[in-house]
């Protein structure tokens, strides 16, 4: 009921021996230690546990383990170019994009893949993003404003 | 949230090895495409695989493509995302597309597949009603061999499909379509999106220069144990010039024939006089065009 897989966790490899059961989101969190990817609903309706698998947000808590051989993983610990923030980051940061800040994680990911499809995102495009992520403080105003001026930022 | 308990874990490289698995291995185990359905039944409902078969690693089964004859066929482990944002499937079936694009979230579409969301059989999935009312065909394997049949047959009640515990639902494949074929894909919830649907309509017909409407499929999600056409409504719009007042009649039909349950979500009368009312805006909206953006196919439901 266990599996060996190898994967690869911004950028490092990473090697275990896992059981199947085992939540993408709890082997992050619990057995590898980084603990920047959040739990919300657990069930796929919050994005609070928004993580990139081979380059396409996920929701961490519906995958298993036993799934993860062989892919690529992404977490908002690996968000940051070297030791600086992320443009993204910077911008959540300098708008008030984060009150209490469990939601952030999650945001920052998904308004990452945004970004990288597209740097002019109209309101709309923004708010459609971001439908599946949650900020139960409300603070979806300066969580726009923030991937705006993250787009404005990018496009310079 | 709960976690999910132990389980044996195989990833088949092979069809043949994956019904194989199940047919050997006995009662109890799952199929696995992308687990929004599976691992939510595992932690919320209390679902307890003795074992899953992930079917993800199986090649050639996550692509879309036009065949010779004109037909789409579009592999079961195509995520929803893949789907919306096809050019193949934008141009040629954009209600399609926009069904598609109704489900869950982007991270949830992004591991969802539509061959799990059909073999789940939930009435509320919402590109089933599409399917039908392009006249699409199943392609189902096992060990044994291949069969097809139509999406219509292919639900048999709520998580209930025609498939054997050891057959697996491959393709799903769109007739080729011609040049004046229009469609809509209504779904009526109380949130725009992150939301299950109250009802969902689908409609699909050609529409010739002269208005007249003919090859009319509609189609009704979430308001019968599996998603049904409206026969009679179809018949009524068939060979017709299309007006308003003969699309709301259509829609009275529709209601007619729905057959929905008063649950949690919303009671069996509003839903059918929903269904009268989606239908007849979802054949008017096919006429007019695909919608430009989610606020306007949000708006133009109202």
């Amino acid at each position: 009921m266990n599996k060996q897989i190898q994967f690869t966790l911004n950028g490092a490899r990473v090697g275990r021996d896992v059981p199947n059961h085992r939540l993408l989101l709890d082997l992050l969190r619990d057995e590898i230690g980084v603990t920047g990817t959040k739990e919300g609903c657990g069930t796929g309706d919050c994005g609070a546990c928004t993580v990139f698998l081979n380059g396409k947000p996920v929701n961490s808590c519906l995958i298993l383990s036993a799934e993860l051989d062989g892919v690529d993983i992404v977490t908002i610990e690996g968000l940051k170019i070297g030791p600086e923030l992320h443009p993204i980051q910077k911008a959540f940061i300098q708008d008030g994009g984060a009150q209490c800040g469990y939601c952030t994680p999650g945001m920052l990911m998904m308004s990452k893949a945004l970004l990288d499809e597209n740097l002019n995102p109209t309101e709309e495009e923004i708010r459609y993003a971001l439908s599946g992520n949650l900020c139960r403080c409300t603070g979806y105003a300066k969580i726009i404003q923030a991937v705006q001026d993250a787009a404005a930022m990018l496009r310079k | 949230m709960k976690r999910t308990e132990p389980f044996d874990f195989y990833q088949p490289a092979t069809l043949a090895e994956a019904s194989r698995l199940l047919k050997d291995n006995g009662p109890g185990g799952r199929f696995l495409a992308g687990g929004t359905d599976l691992v939510i039944a595992m932690k919320e409902k209390g679902l307890l695989p003795k074992y899953i078969v992930d079917l993800k690693r199986l090649p050639g089964l996550n692509s879309i493509r036009v065949n010779g004859d004109g037909s789409l066929g579009i592999g079961a482990l195509t995520t929803m995302y893949t789907i919306e944002t096809s050019p193949v499937v934008k141009q040629k079936y954009p209600f399609l597309a926009q069904s598609a694009a109704e489900v869950g979230s982007i991270q949830i579409r992004n591991r969802a597949t539509v061959g799990g969301n059909m073999a789940n059989a939930t009435p509320s999935a919402d590109v089933a009603p599409s399917l039908i009312a392009l006249n699409a065909t199943a392609k189902i394997a096992s060990a044994g061999g291949e069969r097809t049949m139509p999406m219509e047959d292919f639900f048999r009640g709520p998580g209930q499909n025609a498939m054997d515990a050891d057959e697996i639902l491959t393709e799903i494949t769109i007739p080729k379509t011609g040049p004046q074929l229009v469609g809509e894909y209504i779904k009526f919830s109380p949130r725009d999106m992150m939301d299950l649907a109250y009802i969902g309509v689908s409609v699909a017909y050609d529409f010739a220069g002269d208005k007249k409407c003919s090859g009319v499929r509609i189609v009704l999600g979430a308001v019968a144990p599996t998603p049904i056409r409206a026969r009679n409504s179809e018949a009524l719009l068939e060979g017709k010039i299309l007006t308003e007042e003969l699309a709301a009649q259509v829609g009275d039909e529709a209601a007619r024939e729905s057959k929905p349950i008063s649950d949690v979500r919303s009671s069996a009368d509003y839903r059918r006089a929903m269904v009268g009312v989606m239908t007849k805006r979802a054949i008017l909206n096919a006429a007019v065009g695909p919608a430009k953006s989610w606020v306007d196919r949000r708006d133009r439901r109202y």
